[in-house]
């Protein structure tokens, strides 16, 4: 994302011009734009008109329009967003209110101002967004016979591109069955990787690294199968492609096992020091000191909120692990309050604070936790002794 | 000399061109070894075994009978049973019984096998058995040979299942799960018991001791026997489950060969959920017992408790490496009841049996190193798995048939699905409803317990070839209902559950047999006192291993479920929580 023009006061007010370069960068707008905020942008709009003969004729304008926003809608998978609101500057075509949806394309700019000023946790995170070095991007597929989870994994998401499914035959049909139908699963499974990385189109060096995993050997055994195609045509891409692959270990062929894949050391050495590896290993921390059941980790928003406030995240080792769906609540108030945590812990108490993206494994499990966990210098206990129905308990 | 190349004796029937072959000469076979690719030549021997367990006592063919009927119909088993059946109907007047020849490597075999019943060439046990009566669900010897295609458009024949199932007064049948950690001789072990029982015959045997030698895998071939697909051989490890049958004077016995290795404890557990009771191997040599304990010995104990296993048979296994030591014995012994007594199992409900399956030792048969082995007077595992209680069936409740395999038998039978009832009852004609995709299909057929029949009950195995429905609706996992009764899907549910590691909102997988489902622990609703089941503390953050609460699970997809099913709750590769659904 490029941000064009940049008007941010002291006091938070102010606008900034940016443009969306990447699809990621849909993300990015998606954290950055909240309900209320007043967005500027390019938009079509149908407009009827009426000749003098009386007939009515439609057609579709090209404008700009301002609204203020109502509600976002984002659709990682295509990585589209919708954002809806009310018309806030009238025009020739639309009348001020008037409902309006603003579809974000790329290469196309839009302004942004925010209703409540920028908080620190909105700069940080335009911060993220300009900042395009260093965008770490591979293609996993987490897989087991029968059944493999294409995804595309970026600097702040995961997104399961495509499922191959197909029954196998078990032990019972021995002889071909398995043997054949693992044949034609891995050919399939190839078609569709090469689909989605365009490996036809594609110049072999742009393409991103890409993971193999899965428990037992179905991922080297994928492996194995890409290299017999190799020596039976197209050597010289194959050879390339096959440079560009890891095989490693994970727990189940779900989605959700990214998160062990992301931290194994065969990714680590090939990826280096991503913020995917970071968060993963972030959590992990977390639960192992849950599991140490020495007091210094505490989950949920009111057991957080009571540790930040007994001054147990603070310098020396506290540390506030935030998701970013948390900043993107439809009640203001509700914003309010996890800003002024985060505020809290890194300006007065001398904290770490990690906001990790939902749209990562990692990040869906602390979701799971109700979206706040922390890490204390010292630890608590009994916290949870009187907590009776508040509104501690994620699922509560 | 084996014995497969001897024709067996003792029936007047209808003999068309076999008539004729008065002996088959012993040595390298013919066409099986020399013209037959190496695929087919596999194929063969495969299907030679089942053709063999599917026949039963009752049908005697040679291996070259069935060989011979298997080469007939391009494999086809189902066609080769019909036609072996009809060649050799039961009699009933058996005639003079003609001993085995020995086989040089089983010499040592024939001391045990008294109270073992051969599937072949031994009127002797075919004698006992007809008086018996081998009454398998209802397909009373004359029409055991019915064709495949009458099977086809089989009616309804109105059955009352429950009542002919208590008329039929079967031989107990059961099925055990083989588990432990990996390598601890698990398809060793049950590869030498069909062995020794001439389940798998001395030239298939050979065949595969030949073939593992082959690519540097000699100690594997009796693993070989379970072991069958390309990974599990090359790599000397079990993926998925193997399941055999052989029987003993009192019990027909399906085997469930589980894998150890960790990575593939979701077919572990889908194995077990068809297990009666389960047979623990441990590795009784130095070191391998204590780095089971620490893995998959310990989480599989667990699992096949928590699933609702109450017999456990611990075989102590590779004692010959121990050289039948005495201490080591009690030692493992004492260790396991502490653990397996924490884990919930009786101590009146758990044995212990040393022995080893590379060399056979009191698997069938005694210990050959009587001197160091002395101490031992107790059963051999066989006699052991023989003490199974008959399983309790819920003959009343609605019909629940999990899927465990989905496959094709025959062209005849594309659709074909194996699985355990763990409730109700079934018969041939009945329209069954497949859960969650709600899809309808028609038995055209079935076999119980491997054995042709026209109904199948709770507790047994049955298979059933399925008619008017696109196998795309059938996965294993999925639950065979009645369609008034069947099963509902279901997106989130609480259940009552044992903490293995600690629990807190989490994402897991959940088990419930060979179903898995992505989801995730979303709430804890309480922590309960073991005994009383009263709530301990309300919303707490966090369950410690070993405590019991209560949770609320979320799938990510609709799953079949319902109350008080077992569930056990995985995350990362390891078990967290086992489960009772609750509503
Ligand atoms: N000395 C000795 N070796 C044995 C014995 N039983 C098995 N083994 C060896 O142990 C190794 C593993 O045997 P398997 O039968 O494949 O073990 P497993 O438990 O089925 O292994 P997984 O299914 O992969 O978990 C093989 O090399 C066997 O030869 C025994 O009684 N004595
Ligand atoms: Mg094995």
């Amino acid at each position: 994302m490029k941000a064009t023009k940049v008007h941010i006061e002291k006091d938070g007010s102010g606008d900034v011009t940016l443009t969306l370069e990447e699809p990621e960068d849909m993300w990015h707008a998606y954290n950055l734009i909240r309900p209320n905020d007043i967005i500027r942008a390019s938009a079509i709009r149908r407009v009827v008109t009426e000749s003098v003969t009386g007939a009515a004729t439609s057609k579709k304008i090209h404008t700009y329009l301002t609204i203020k926003v109502t509600t976002l809608d984002f659709d990682a998978a295509a990585s589209q967003l919708h954002v809806s609101g009310r018309v806030s500057e009238e025009n020739d075509f639309v009348r001020l209110g008037a409902h309006h949806t603003l579809d974000l394309e790329l290469q196309r700019s839009f302004r942004l101002e925010k209703a409540e000023g920028w908080d620190s946790v909105g700069i940080e995170q335009l911060k993220d967004a300009v900042d395009t070095k260093s965008r770490a991007e591979l293609w996993a597929v987490v897989m087991e016979e029968g059944l493999a989870n294409i995804c595309v994994i970026t600097e702040y998401q995961t997104k399961l591109v495509q499922q191959v499914n197909q029954t196998m035959p078990k032990k019972r049909a021995i002889g071909d069955d398995h043997a054949k139908s693992l044949r034609k699963f891995y050919g399939i499974l190839f078609e569709t990787l090469s689909r989605q990385i365009d490996l036809n189109n594609t110049p072999i060096d742009q393409i991103k690294p890409i993971l193999l995993a899965s428990p037992g050997f179905a991922a080297q055994n994928f492996l194995n199968y890409i290299k017999t195609l190799q020596q039976t045509s197209n050597g010289k891409t194959l050879g390339a492609l096959i440079a560009k692959i890891t095989v490693t270990h994970s727990s189940s062929p779900n989605v959700s096992a990214l998160a062990e894949v992301l931290k194994s050391p065969a990714v680590l050495s090939k990826l280096g020091d991503t913020k995917f590896a970071r968060e993963t290993k972030l959590i992990d921390s977390f639960y192992e000191s849950i599991r140490k059941d020495d007091g210094k980790a505490w989950y949920g928003p009111n057991e957080v909120m009571v540790c930040v406030n007994k001054g147990a995240v603070g310098r020396g080792g506290g540390v506030l692990l935030i998701s970013n769906s948390l900043f993107r609540s439809n009640d203001v108030d509700e914003r309010k309050k996890w800003i002024a945590l985060v505020d809290k812990v890194k300006l007065e108490e001398g904290g770490e604070v990690r906001v990790l993206s939902e749209a990562h494994e990692s990040g869906k499990r602390l979701e799971a936790l109700g979206g706040v966990a922390a890490m204390l210098t010292y630890p608590i206990f009994d916290l949870d002794e009187d907590d009776e129905g508040g509104d501690g308990d994620p699922a509560g | 000399m084996s014995n497969r190349r001897v024709k067996a004796v003792g029936y007047e029937d209808d003999y068309d061109e076999y008539e004729e072959e008065e002996e088959y000469e012993d040595g390298e076979d013919g066409r099986t070894a020399n013209e037959l690719s190496a695929e087919d030549q596999e194929l063969m021997l495969l299907n030679t075994v089942k053709v063999k367990s599917l026949l039963g006592e009752d049908f005697i063919a040679t291996d070259q009978e069935i060989q011979d009927a298997l080469w007939h119909y391009f494999y086809d088993v189902e066609k080769s049973v019909t036609y072996l059946k009809n060649l050799k109907r039961p009699f009933t007047t058996p005639k003079k019984s003609k001993e085995n020849p020995v086989s040089r490597f089983d010499q040592a075999t024939h001391a045990a096998e008294a109270n073992i019943k051969h599937t072949e060439g031994k009127s002797n046990t075919s004698t006992a058995k007809s008086k018996n009566g081998t009454v398998v669900n209802g397909v009373t010897k004359d029409v055991a040979g019915m064709s495949v295609k009458d099977s086809s458009t089989s009616k309804h024949k109105n059955l009352n299942v429950v009542e002919e199932f208590k008329k039929a007064n079967m031989k107990a049948a059961a099925s055990f799960v083989v588990v432990g950690h990996v390598d601890h001789g698990k398809s060793t072990l049950m590869g030498r018991l069909l062995y020794d029982l001439k389940v798998v015959d001395e030239a298939s045997m050979e065949r595969l001791r030949r073939e593992s030698k082959k690519i540097g895998k000699s100690s594997f071939a009796l693993a070989w026997v379970m072991d069958a697909t390309t990974d599990e051989r090359e790599r000397g490890v079990t993926v998925d489950i193997a399941t055999n049958h052989f029987e003993t004077e009192k019990t027909r016995f399906t085997i469930l060969d589980a894998p150890g290795h960790q990575d593939f404890i979701p077919n572990m557990i889908a194995g077990a959920s068809q297990a009666d009771f389960a047979v623990l191997v441990i590795d009784a040599s130095t070191n391998s017992f204590e780095s089971g304990l620490r893995g998959q010995t310990r989480e599989h104990a667990m699992l096949v408790r928590s699933m609702g296993v109450q017999r456990l048979i611990v075989a102590v296994n590779k004692m010959d490496m121990c050289d039948w030591s005495h201490d080591r014995f009690t030692e493992i012994q004492q260790q396991m009841s502490r653990f397996l007594e924490i884990a919930g199992f009786a101590s009146s409900s758990i044995s212990f049996i040393p022995c080893a399956g590379l060399t056979g030792d009191n698997i069938t048969k005694p210990v050959t190193d009587i001197q160091n082995a002395a101490w031992y007077t107790g059963p051999t595992l066989v006699s052991e798995l023989d003490n199974a209680e008959p399983t309790k069936r819920a003959l009343d409740k609605p019909l629940r048939m999990t899927i465990s395999e989905v496959f094709r038998t025959s062209p005849n039978n594309p659709i074909s699905v194996s699985g355990k009832l763990d409730a109700g009852s079934l018969q041939a004609g009945d329209t069954v409803t497949i859960m969650p995709s709600s899809e309808r299909a028609i038995v055209k057929s079935l076999t119980a317990d491997n054995y042709p029949a026209d109904w199948a009950v709770a507790g047994q195995i049955a298979v059933l070839n399925l008619a008017d429905i696109d196998p795309i609706h059938l996965k294993h996992g999925d639950i065979i209902c009645h369609p008034s009764t069947a099963i509902k899907n279901i997106k989130s549910f609480t259940a009552k559950i044992l903490a293995i590691d600690h629990v807190m909102p989490m994402f897991v997988e959940v088990h419930r047999g060979p179903l898995h489902v992505a989801g995730k622990i979303s709430g804890l609703v309480a922590t309960l006192d073991k005994a009383s089941g009263n709530v301990v503390r309300k919303k707490p953050k966090v369950i410690q291993p070993g405590a019991v609460a209560r949770v609320i699970v979320e799938l990510e997809r609709e799953m079949p479920l319902e109350a008080p099913s077992k569930v056990i709750l995985r995350s990362e590769g390891r078990t967290v929580a086992a489960g009772l659904v609750e509503e």
